[in-house]
């Protein structure tokens, strides 16, 4: 496997996607490959700061408007 | 035309490029593992991917889904505290993506607001044949593509339809990151950061990004919702993957090659 055959594949492995035959053959290109396990490694964990869920707390604020709007909205489909 | 610029600016070398690249990545066996805590244990002991998310949408049905229908059921028969709770369950991680899709706090609480004021005006349409929570995360992202689109008829957003699936996308940094980087920066700068790098995007690989990866839809659930093929999907799922660690890497890269 090239690295430019091993780049392509990355994102299916990550998501389980690879056949098993084909999922050794890039395990073993990325034991041997640093450029490539920077690139895997570090895509993985792209993924891993976007999914942390103590970033972007909503502002009180923010959720306090909402329900006011909300509230406005039952008002309006009341009448 | 637009799509050929689009590709060259990115990842356009030649292939004597990577090939002149690729001949000189040093490769020596026994090749030894450079560990950081950055990628799980479970990541390391290759062979065995893990996925870098849970899949939940394979996940059984549990109490709380069940409740779910419960609250559906009775806010759609009027209760509009059962509706209430509907929001309070789900107003954060709304927000969340209605923050990373847009880009601003601003248009954020517009598209938060939008989903759970139509998501109510609606509500007698919803099938419950899918999650409640899927369904707003489709209203949500709706609000969300039509405020980037009233943006880019300012000029000020990249062209959605400047994504080219069929061209390859090659990395270009092959540095390593500092290890657990979030630990060195203020969550504020880590959150500008992210938000920076995801605005580098177009539009519709952010989209795509953040339906797969961040609020863990299936591949057919982003294709519907987008209306894109699944392999559309999958293509601009893995660009928007790499265009993203190469916007993160000029940030986390080590300083030493």
């Amino acid at each position: 496997m090239t690295c430019k055959e091993a780049f392509q594949e990355i994102s299916k492995y990550l998501d389980g996607e690879l056949a098993e035959d084909f999922k050794h053959i890039l395990e073993e290109h990325l034991c041997k490959c640093a450029h490539c396990k920077v690139v895997f490694d570090t895509t993985h964990k792209v993924i891993e700061l976007y999914c942390d869920g103590k970033l972007f707390p909503m502002p009180d604020l923010v959720r306090t408007r909402l329900h006011e709007a909300l509230r406005r909205k039952y008002r309006e489909k009341a009448l | 035309m637009k799509l050929r610029s689009f590709s060259l600016h990115l990842y356009g070398e030649s292939s004597e490029f990577w090939s002149a690249r690729f001949g000189a990545i040093p490769v020596e066996p026994p090749f030894k593992m450079h560990y950081t805590s950055q990628v799980s244990p479970e990541l390391n002991q290759l062979p065995g991917a893990q996925p870098a998310r849970k899949d939940l949408a394979q996940a059984p049905e549990t109490a709380l889904e069940k409740s779910e229908s419960d609250l559906v059921a009775a806010a759609k028969a009027g209760n509009n505290e059962a509706f209430d709770e509907l929001v309070n369950r789900y107003e954060k991680k709304i927000y969340r993506l209605a923050l990373r899709l847009t880009g601003n706090t601003e248009d954020a609480e517009d598209v938060l607001q939008e989903t759970f004021l139509k998501a109510f005006e609606h509500l007698p349409d919803f099938r419950q044949d899918s999650r409640f929570y899927t369904w707003l995360v489709r209203i949500a992202v709706n609000e969300g593509l039509m405020k980037l689109r009233k943006r880019r008829s300012d000029k000020s957003e990249p062209l959605e339809d400047a994504v080219d699936d069929e061209g390859q996308v090659m990395p270009r940094e092959f540095r390593d990151w500092k290890p657990n980087p979030e630990q060195q920066m203020s969550q504020e700068e880590m959150e500008q950061i992210l938000l920076n790098a995801a605005q580098s995007l177009p539009a519709s690989l952010r989209a795509v990004f953040f339906l797969r990866d961040v609020e863990e839809l299936s591949t057919e659930e982003t294709a519907e919702m987008l209306n894109l093929t699944t392999g559309a999907v999958k293509a601009r799922l893995f660009r928007a993957r790499l265009q993203l660690r190469e916007e993160l890497s000029k940030v986390f890269k080590e300083s030493k090659p």
